[in-house]
């Protein structure tokens, strides 16, 4: 096992892959409970029309392209599903698989140049210096602003007219949110890919609230969750060669996630024997 | 004295008129309830008291003492809120954030406020609770002591007791009137005119045709509050003589 760290691509895999597993989790947690999961979606394939854009363009570092792109694009999701005159998630769901038909098309018009497979479900091989940067800073960026705002985000989460009607500025908190949500899945899709980086944002969140009741626990444990199952996902694709590690971390969710649900069921169980 | 006076409100989303013509006063102590049928606009008068939008038209002033950290606000609930996880010690509490910028904790009056709210509106014993896994009577109670820790002053009611059944909603009407009792403003849309004129000191009534504003006696004896009123004025006046002059007319 002591033999990962001798490879310089799993150290980094690890950190990038951890520091966006803690990220995913804060935000999935508040996407999910205001009904944005879809957001994330949308915003992956989204980033996948981006990045074959940038491949067609011969641009050197596709991550400065799709970073703006899939900012632009958040902030107009977010838009979108606060208007409620659109029907936000066909909208959303139009949205995004025009982004991945236009990407499919562009990278098979180009030719060789792009590994689509790749694109669609990740590798710890592309993961760069400039993605390690990033992601250290954008974890720093997310956790502070949980520890500063948890409590706005709470009740922006939990009641967002009632903190609108008080005074507290919902509109920029959302965009902060759909922002940073946007850094995390351009660099968390380059380990996962396209398809399966939501699974991200949304497993954690909806596998804490199985058990935990109150917002504070379900943060911090969905957080665990998260790093629990990326770690879990890179050491088995390290040991069995050639399993894609995105597939193997969301299946550790999907575990995970059937563990919670088993407990909560018992727990419901053990507190109807002992009400009867 | 006056907290909120309003001449001539129009109000609407993307420069669309919904409502216009609105005239009303809101003195302390006051407790005014604004009826109206389904779509005249009661919940966009709301939003436009509570500044989520903006107006097309006419004034709308607050008094000095009553900035927009001193409204407590009681929302429709929404159907996100049924499974979120929280308790209701972290609801109730979420009601001071306007009062301050960042910070983790609350401060020991924050905390013993939230104590003297929680027992006033009698959910002292449930505050360790999940909020999901409470009836729908006692899940408006929690909002409403989160309104009244964002407030001192006045507290505005949309809809309150929409979803409540006939005991938890009389309960709630009778907490309303008590809070009013001890000195905070009240203002509640309702779909219930009767309850309306039962509890309250003033009556808006929004109508496409023409909209009112007086109290409640005024109301009960005016055109609009006949039509929209089934049984009889309860009230004690109308033994006098002027009233029966009234009626027999009508």
């Amino acid at each position: 096992m002591l033999n990962v760290f001798n490879y310089s691509f799993m150290v980094n895999a690890l950190i990038v892959g951890v520091l966006i597993a803690v990220c995913c989790a804060l935000l999935g947690v508040v996407l999910v409970l205001k009904r944005f999961s879809m957001i994330g979606d949308g915003l992956s394939h989204v980033g996948f029309g981006a990045l074959s854009v940038a491949a067609v363009l011969n641009f050197s570092a596709p991550l400065y392209f799709s970073l703006p792109v899939v900012m632009a694009a958040a902030f107009f999701l977010l838009r979108i599903t606060q208007n409620s005159k659109i029907n936000a998630d066909a909208a959303i769901a139009v949205i995004s698989s025009s982004a991945l038909a236009l990407g499919v098309f562009l990278a098979s018009v180009n030719g060789t140049n792009i590994n689509l497979q790749q694109y669609m479900f990740g590798s710890i091989l592309s993961i760069s210096e400039t993605d390690i940067a990033v992601s250290i800073a954008l974890s720093v960026v997310v956790i502070s602003l949980y520890v500063l705002f948890y409590n706005k985000i709470f009740t922006i989460t939990f009641d967002e007219t009632f903190s609108g009607a008080t005074g507290i500025r919902t509109r920029l908190y959302n965009t902060a949110i759909s922002l940073l949500t946007a850094v995390t899945i351009v660099i968390g899709m380059r380990m996962l890919g396209t398809l399966l980086i939501s699974a991200m944002i949304i497993f954690p969140a909806l596998t804490s609230m199985r058990l935990c009741k109150r917002f504070f626990t379900v943060v911090v444990t969905s957080v665990c969750v998260s790093v629990c199952c990326v770690t879990a996902g890179l050491l088995t694709s390290f040991t069995c060669e050639g399993i894609p590690v995105s597939s193997t971390i969301v299946l550790c969710n999907l575990l995970l996630f059937a563990v919670f649900s088993l407990l909560s069921v018992g727990k419901k169980l053990i507190n109807k024997k002992k009400s009867n | 004295m006056s907290l909120i006076n309003v001449e001539n409100l129009k109000l609407g989303y993307d420069g669309k008129c919904v409502v216009e013509g609105i005239t009303f006063t809101v003195n302390e102590g006051d407790y005014l309830c604004i009826v109206g049928e389904n779509g005249s606009g009661k919940t966009t008068l709301i939003k436009g008291l509570l500044g989520l939008i903006g107006k097309l038209g006419g004034t709308l002033e607050y008094a000095d003492v009553l900035s927009k950290n001193h409204i407590g606000y009681l929302s429709q609930r929404s159907e996100h809120m049924a499974d979120f996880p929280a308790s209701v010690r972290e609801i109730v509490m979420s009601g001071f954030l306007n009062n301050r910028s960042f910070g983790f904790r609350y401060s020991a009056f924050e905390k013993q406020t939230a104590e003297k709210v929680m027992a006033q509106v009698g959910i002292s014993s449930i505050q360790k609770k999940n909020f999901s896994s409470l009836s729908g009577g006692q899940q408006q109670r929690v909002l409403l002591a989160r309104a009244l820790c964002a407030t001192k002053k006045l507290i505005l009611l949309d809809e309150p007791t929409s979803a409540l059944d006939p005991i938890a909603t009389s309960e709630f009407y009778s907490l309303v009137k008590s809070l009013n009792k001890n000195g905070i403003t009240v203002i509640m849309v309702s779909h219930d005119v009767t309850a309306a004129v039962r509890n309250a000191s003033h009556i808006l009534c929004l109508s496409q045709a023409e909209n009112f504003y007086g109290t409640t006696h005024e109301f009960m004896h005016s055109e609009t509050g006949r039509r929209m009123l089934v049984s009889d004025c309860p009230c004690d006046d109308c033994q006098h003589l002027s009233c029966k002059e009234v009626r027999f007319n009508a």
